[in-house]
């Protein structure tokens, strides 16, 4: 029996997000998120952070602004995005109809002993996304609502934001490269062609 | 007469050629993503590549965005160019790993407080701060003092940027910006 209270499993939201993924370009924010990407295939297409708490968003606005035919997808935890929220405000202004950005909310540090975030006192970030100006922005709690999300990260047609309500269970590490210049070379070479070797 | 005579001697110099100069420089080295928190000292430019339509012009909530952001730019295949006050670097210190670790070209251009001149006690913690923290992280860093050496100083360090993919800072003195005097501006 399935209880549709339970929250949802991290590995199969992600699963769910990057199904047959296509061209779809993907950054994982730094932590379990950047393990659940990694978990669910490692691919030229990701850029999975490793530092840099709170640049995942904008990384994805950079990129979507780049590659405006592109659709880019942003896959974090709560507790980065809130280290820059202020980025939302950022994106909502510039408003890239190809990004979309999907926050893994599990209300907790986890990487650090699973200390809670602020979203677990209430914190609402898909209230705070709506509130910059992005009007595709939503709380999901259910594989249904995962699976449109996913349409919407595909389709392009605006700027989207979801806060994805997750358990906060800790998982088995699963590690894309940890070096920086392998990650950003092999996603420059699949994005751009041969020509991002050479200056 | 005499309110004649005041206007000519109180006429403001020409203004500085240094902010177009810079301006052409960026785009010569094939800029296309601006991420700003804005400066009066970066006024004149960011007009500029508001107007041009080839630009686009990202007002940042933090410099630490911009960082992130042109990261994101760059991995698309654009260059882009930060544009702060020495304030803000501050704001980006944590963030500068990403290009630092991953090789990618960074450009920022910063314009300085809390250093030539300087009447706000409080800018000078972050003005004095501004090269060794930047340096510690691993960015080059060129100064320019002198308004005709501005544009020549941008074009080497884009071109030390975006060959070497290294991060570059440019602080731009106040010796080239002017200080502000506070108390005359509270006098007025």
């Amino acid at each position: 029996m399935t209880n549709p209270n339970a929250l949802l499993h991290r590995r199969d939201v992600v699963n769910e997000l990057l199904r047959d993924r296509a061209d779809l370009l993907v950054i994982a924010g730094l932590g379990a998120p950047n393990w659940d990407v990694s978990a669910a295939g490692d691919h030229p297409n990701n850029f999975p952070l490793w530092g840099a708490m709170g640049a995942a968003a904008m990384i994805g606005l950079g990129l979507a602004l780049a590659q405006p035919k592109r659709k880019v997808l942003v896959i974090t935890g709560d507790g980065e995005m809130l280290m820059n929220i202020g980025s939302l405000a950022t994106i909502a202004v510039e408003a890239p109809k190809n990004l979309t950005v999907a926050v893994l909310d599990n209300e907790r540090f986890g990487e650090t002993g699973m200390q809670k975030t602020p979203t677990a006192s209430g914190v609402d970030l898909a209230a705070i996304a709506t509130a910059c100006g992005i009007r595709t922005s939503r709380i999901v709690r259910t594989m249904a609502e995962v699976t449109e999300l996913r349409e919407l990260a595909h389709a392009g047609r605006g700027t989207a934001f979801a806060q994805i309500k997750i358990n906060p269970e800790a998982l088995v590490f699963v590690m894309p490269p940890a070096d920086g210049v392998i990650l950003a070379t092999r996603f420059r070479q699949s994005v751009l062609g041969d020509e991002a070797l050479y200056n | 007469m005499a309110e004649a005579a005041k206007s000519r001697s109180e006429a403001p110099a020409a203004l500085p050629t240094w902010p177009d100069e810079i301006y052409r420089a960026l785009k010569d080295a094939g800029v296309r993503q601006v991420a700003m928190v804005p400066d009066a000292g970066h006024s004149r430019l960011i007009r500029s590549f508001e107007a041009d339509p080839e630009t686009r012009v990202v007002t940042l909530t933090t410099e630490e965005e911009g960082v992130a952001m042109l990261a994101g730019a760059w991995l698309g295949g654009e260059r882009g160019v930060l544009l702060l006050q020495s304030s803000g670097v501050g704001n980006c210190i944590n963030m500068l790993s990403l290009p630092v670790i991953c090789h990618m070209p960074l450009l920022m251009i910063v314009t300085m407080r809390g250093d030539w001149g300087e009447f706000n006690p409080w800018q000078i913690p972050m003005g004095q701060g501004t090269r060794p923290s930047l340096e510690a992280m691993g960015v080059i860093v060129n100064k320019v003092d002198e308004p005709d050496l501005v544009a020549s100083t941008v074009q080497g360090a884009a071109n030390l940027a975006f060959n070497t993919w290294k991060p570059v800072a440019v602080l731009i003195g106040q010796r080239v910006l002017g200080a502000k005097n506070f108390k005359e501006l509270a006098r007025k």
